[in-house]
């Protein structure tokens, strides 16, 4: 298969993604859509790597993961501490930083 | 049959994309997510990415999306209340989504880098093994290997403060912890002590029954 088509299904996935974090606002969703995107730049990357018969592709998309199990973890505490605190977890709701 | 491999796992993957947006419950977007994530695995397969692949469904699959579970079951999924947001950005959104994708499309396909339009350059057998990433990890790419391993320590410990029984990271919160220790935990939540039969269990003692 040549490496355009996975570029392509990339790019899909990508403005799906986009979609999903502009317009859903359970904070968990958008924290999923997110994931997507991120998925997303991997696929690119990955396909790149092969373009090139190069490793370091590769290499960038296992940080890619790693940063995105930070954004995880980090994301998902936010999320417990904001319903531990009673309040929806709506990004629309939680705008008291909102000047 | 790479073509094959191919169609079905990018059709795959895209619809877990779109199921992600798509359905209202939160649980079902995971579980969705989770199918995408299997899929992309196997187009990392196809692009000789063996070692990503297999991180990806271990990692990603195995414990990034249990701990998604995990929280969409702590919060609830109270998807009907949370569906799309204002009038206005609900008709924007295709818009600037359908202009991103002709851009990006435009950005990669209409590079100009011939190789796009090949199967990619000559390749040896150990392309993509957990043989060679590894070397290029501890070799080349020592110090980002080591920035990574640092953050993981970072956001490890952040979530732990974030998550914490009350309040987060504050100064001199011994009295909070003596009276959460002293406060006996909700019933029926797996303690020993329940276990040990010393505690009343799901709303009677153990000598009433």
């Amino acid at each position: 298969m040549n490496i355009g088509w996975y570029l392509a299904v990339s790019t899909i996935i990508f403005a799906i993604g986009a979609a999903g974090v502009l317009t859903k606002r359970n904070a968990l969703v958008i924290l999923l859509c997110l994931e997507l995107m991120l998925n997303a730049a991997n696929l690119a990357l990955v396909a790149f790597s092969r373009m090139w018969g190069n490793g370091d592709g590769q290499i960038f998309a296992i940080i890619v993961m790693v940063v995105a199990a930070c954004e995880v973890t980090v994301g998902l505490g936010l999320i417990v501490a904001i319903h531990r605190r009673g309040l929806a977890v709506d990004a629309d709701e939680l705008s008291e930083l909102h000047g | 049959m790479t073509p094959l491999i191919f169609f079905i796992a990018s059709i795959g993957a895209i619809a877990g994309a779109i199921g992600v947006i798509a359905l209202r419950n939160p649980f079902y977007g995971v579980l969705s997510l989770v199918g995408h994530l299997l899929c992309l695995a196997a187009l990392f397969l196809l692009l000789h990415a063996e070692f990503l692949a297999a991180a990806q469904v271990i990692v990603y699959a195995g414990g990034v999306m249990v701990l998604y579970v995990f929280v969409v079951a702590y919060v609830g999924g109270s998807g009907e209340s949370l569906g799309a947001s204002h009038g206005w950005l609900r008709v924007l959104t295709p818009v600037f989504v359908g202009v991103l994708l002709l851009e990006l499309m435009v950005a990669t396909l209409g590079s100009g880098l011939k190789a796009v339009g090949t199967e990619g350059a000559d390749i040896q057998a150990s392309f993509g093994s957990p043989a060679e990433i590894g070397e290029l990890l501890l070799t080349r790419f020592l110090f980002p290997f080591e920035v990574a391993s640092l953050l993981l320590l970072v956001a490890a410990i952040g979530a732990v403060g974030l998550a914490r029984r009350r309040s987060g990271f504050t100064v001199g919160d011994a009295p909070l912890d003596a009276a959460a220790r002293s406060a006996s935990p909700p019933k029926g939540s797996g303690t020993m002590a329940e276990a040990a039969g010393d505690r009343p269990v799901f709303g009677g003692k153990v000598g009433d029954q």
